[in-house]
Order: C-alpha cells, then structure tokens, then sequence
C-alpha cells in the first residue's frame, strides 16, 4: 500500500502557500510537479558531467553519452518497447506527432487516401494531420464523440463505418485533456491494424497516469511528453516500430544524424540518430529517465487506481454544485474534470480561484472544434495527480460555491 | 495582495450582469473584431458615423467578465465622440489599467484601475477597444490582442 502523504513529500513545490492559502495545484494535465529525485539529476548532470555526447573520447563526454543512452534505454523499458533505437527523443509530444505527420505522411499519404483520427484530439493531435492531408491530398474523418457532454465516449458504430481500407492512418489520443474519458487503445489498434492502417496514439495524458506496453498494443507511433510524468520540460519521446521507422526519411537534417555527408549529399544513420539531427536535450532526458524510476518505484497500478478515485471523487463532488455543467463521462473517468456555468466565465473562475491558493486552468484547453461541438466557448478543468488529496477536492467545491456566490449577487 | 473586490467592482459585475449596447447593428458600416488567441474571447464591435462622430455603436461576443464589461462601458463611453476623441479615451483607459492610477474626474472607467494587478487580465480589458478603434479606422481587420504590447 503507497503512502500518498510520503509521496506528497517528495515534491518540493506543493510545500508553499499562494495569496495566503496552501497550494492546491490542480493543473496537473497542463503540467505536473516535479519530485525531488528529478530535479536532483538534472543538478548532478550539470555540475559533474555536462558535455557534449556521442563522438567524445574525453571522459565528461563518455558520461554525457553514457547518461543520455542509458535515458532511452530507460524508457523502453518503462513502455516496453523491444529494443531502445524505437525510442526518439523529441521537444515532446506535439514534435514528436509532428515528425509522423511529416515524414511518414509524405511518403505513404495520396488522393484518395483517409487519415482517420477523433472529435477530442489536442491540437497537437489535429493540426498536424490537417496539414498532412492538405499536402497530400488525402481526407481527413472524425470518429464523432457522444452526448451533449460528449459523456458517450467515441462512436464505436461510427468507427465500424469510417475504418475502411482507405484508412491509412489512425491517430488517437489514449486519455482526453478536456474530458477525462480513457478510449479503448487496445481496440482502436486492432481494428486498424484489420485494415492496414498505422496507428499513432497520443499518450501525452496517459503516460505519466497509467501503465502502458506497446508490444501489447501493438501500435505503430506512440507519442508523449517528460514533462507530464514528472520529467523536466523540453523533453518528449517518439516510439515507433523499428521496421517502419527504418524506412522513415528525416524530417530534419545536421550533424549527428549523418554517415557520409560529401558537397553531392549526404547519407542517413539509422533510428534514433537519424531523426535527432544537432545537439540533442541531454539533462533533460537524464531527468525523464529519472521519472521513469521514480514512478516504477511508486507502483503504477496504484497510481493508475489514485486516478481514477480522485476524478470519480471530484465528479461526483461537483455534480452537487447547482446549475454546474460537467463533461465527460459518468463513470471510468480519470483524473481530469472539466466543468462549466452557465453565467459566469472560465476565466472569472480561475483568477478567483487563484485567491483561494487553487490553480486550475480554464479555456478552450487546446479543444476548440469539441468546444464549438459542444455549444461551450471554454471550461474550467480540475485534473489530479499523484500527490492530490480528497481534502483538496472539498477546498475546490467550497471556492466554487462562494465564486457563484459572488457572481450571483 | 490586491483584492479581488478590486478586480470585481460593482461597476464591472453591473455591466457584465446587464451589457449595455449589445448586440449586432444590423446597418453598421464599420465592423471589426477582436480576439484574444491565448483566451479565447472574443468581441466584435459594430458603428455608424455621422460626420465625423460616431453615432452609433454596439458589442457583441464573449468572454470574462473583464473584458465583457470593458466592452459594455467603452460603448457608453464612445457615442457622440470622434475617432480622435476615441483615440484619447483608449490612452486614458489603457493607463488605467497598466497603472493602476485613477483619472482625477471620477467615473465609471476608474472601476477597471484594480485590473493592474492581475496582469493576466489587461488584456482582457482592452480587447473591446482595440476592435473599436480599428473600426473608427475602417480596418476590418480581426484586432489581436497578440500584436499589441498590452
């Protein structure tokens, strides 16, 4: 059994107060705050072995190279993947979408061809393969997504009809941003993979919450950010099959990333190297494969059960406040509550809030299409991680109660 | 710590509750809009001129009620005047609320002078009169509130 209150200690952030209240940092899937572990790798990277990686023979530089390979073959490990050169290390997730949208789209992508992706994508999900079928030619579908509150989840009936043998690529997110819901991954890869689709999943929300193995998946692009699993910022990860990523072009080109390079041209190393062209995020990846042990060493199934008490909880909570409007799903929720009034603003709420010591997030959380869907300009959204509380949740439904309160007079 | 009854005035909560000149002008021959990119509010301001005043003006859109408001009081504000009055008016506001000072005449306007502290926020108040002035310019332009320092 985990102790969450020894948890709650091992981040040095939560212990302030804001305009005079205790934090309550509920922006957790925006970002989430650092534990100790990780902040210490990154001083420990830069104060005994900065330097640059790969082709040193000095030793700071077999260090550097050491650390930043030993980082990726931490994360294989930490989503199972079979070999470490499946693992490219990105900006994070919106770079590493990005690089498929680019690259795989301009060699695969024609008339006549469908990108398949979901109503509830990030723009990091959506604006890349708008771009992708634009220069393609190919079409762009949306599984629709159910209920006035987009409560139902994704149309699976509707999947039924859309995923035909056009589809060439099937790019979903693993757990919504805005409305907490957690698709059928395991589903949405079979049934593309019945019909020779790749798929591409955005784990962005997921990676940092709940346990996940490609192998068992068995997709083709996974994509998320450190940052949101306790990593540091500027760090993300790339997963893709070895036999695909093989016969991927570069999206980018420099040093590092060559063999041969003479005024006629160049030639291209293999995966990773071949897509982390110049001077790679070294600290940052360290600091991501510490995030990977710590949260191994927390027991992710307990993480993934906290999760989805706390959403529950806060669902449940806010369901009481008059007139509130809720989204997402009733049940099988994760840590993520976005939630609206009728009169009074997103952003109104949230700088009230803020007086209370509460930080939360309020707009269109990166979701304009499924706000304009669901007849909303933006929500005010509570999302939970690990070192959140039950208590914390009673302080967000008290300021809620007296916001209306104020707004209401 | 500023206090958020200096942020919600009476003023601001009274024109968000009850918006003054809302609505489309069917026959507007100046319309421009503005948009918060990093928000989401929007606001749309529709006027007519007679000579060179304007004689006609409304709001719509949404948003907080920072920038609701702000939009509600500017149009009060703005019939009967010229776009070089306008301009002057916006000056006033826009120290207002990066300053904080209040104007020595006291009005309406001097309610949005606690915005200064929530910094976040001044953009919110001044996106009805960017629209607004681009408008009594005859840009229909979107105005962003992403091309101005404020």
């Amino acid at each position: 059994m985990l102790n969450w209150d020894s948890v709650r200690a091992d981040f040095p952030v939560l212990n302030q107060q804001v305009n005079g209240k205790p934090l309550v940092y509920l922006d957790n899937a925006a970002t989430v705050q650092k534990p100790r572990i990780v902040i210490q790798s990154l001083v420990d990277y830069y104060e005994r072995d900065n330097s640059n990686v790969h082709r040193g023979l000095h030793a700071l530089s077999m260090r550097a190279t050491n650390g930043y390979e030993g980082a990726r073959t931490r994360v294989a490990k930490f989503i199972n993947a079979a070999d470490p050169a499946e693992i490219i290390f990105t900006r994070g997730t919106t770079e590493s979408i990005n690089l498929v949208a680019h690259s795989w789209s301009k060699a695969h992508l024609k008339p006549g061809d469908v990108i398949l992706t979901t109503e509830i994508e990030h723009h990091s999900n959506l604006v890349p393969w708008q771009q992708a079928a634009k220069a393609s030619g190919a079409t762009l579908k949306y599984v629709p997504v159910l209920g006035e509150n987009a409560e139902g989840g994704l149309d699976l009936d509707a999947l039924d009809e859309l995923l035909t043998p056009e589809v060439k690529l099937f790019a979903f997110t693993h757990i919504s941003n805005t409305l907490g819901s957690i698709n059928p991954i395991n589903e949405f890869c079979r049934r593309a993979r019945a019909v020779g689709a790749i798929t591409v999943i955005d784990a962005a929300q997921s990676i940092g919450h709940v346990p996940l193995d490609v192998r068992e998946l068995d997709c083709d692009f996974l994509a998320f950010s450190g940052h949101k699993m306790c990593g540091p910022t500027g760090i993300g990860v790339l997963y893709g099959k070895q036999e695909l990523l093989d016969k991927l072009a570069p999206d980018e080109t420099g040093g590092g990333m060559v063999v041969t390079v003479d005024y006629e041209g160049a030639t291209w190393k293999p995966s990773p190297e071949r897509f982390e062209a110049g001077t790679p995020n070294i600290a940052d990846a360290i600091g991501l494969a510490a995030a990977c042990d710590y949260l191994d060493s927390l027991d992710r199934d307990a993480i993934a059960k906290h999760d989805h008490e706390l959403g529950q909880l806060a669902y449940e909570k806010l369901s009481t406040i008059p007139g509130i409007r809720i989204l997402g799903p009733v049940k099988d929720r994760c840590g993520v509550v976005s939630f609206a009034f009728p009169d009074i603003h997103a952003h109104d709420i949230v700088t009230f809030a803020d007086k209370d010591g509460l930080a939360l997030r309020g707009g269109h959380h990166c979701n304009q299409p499924l706000m304009r869907k669901l007849g909303l300009t933006g929500t005010t959204r509570a999302s939970f991680y690990i070192y959140n509380t039950a208590e914390e949740i009673d302080v967000l439904v008290a300021s809620l109660s007296r916001i209306q309160k104020f707004f209401g007079e | 710590m500023s206090d958020l009854s200096d942020l919600y005035q009476q003023v601001i909560l009274d024109h968000n509750r009850r918006p003054r000149n809302r609505g489309k002008l069917p026959q507007a021959t100046r319309v421009a809009h503005g948009d918060n990119p990093s928000c989401g509010d929007q606001c749309s301001v529709y006027l007519n001129l007679d000579g060179d005043k304007i004689s006609e003006i409304t709001f719509d859109g949404n948003g907080c009620a920072i920038s609701q408001a702000s939009a509600s009081l500017m149009t009060t504000q703005l019939k009967g005047k010229t776009a070089t009055e306008a301009e002057t008016l916006f000056n006033e506001f826009h120290e207002i609320v990066t300053s904080g000072k209040e104007p020595e005449d006291i009005s309406d306007v001097a309610a949005f002078a606690g915005v200064h502290a929530f910094p976040a926020r001044i953009k919110c108040a001044t996106l009805g009169w960017h629209a607004a002035l681009n408008a009594l310019k005859g840009e229909d332009v979107p105005a962003t509130t992403e091309t101005h320092n404020d």
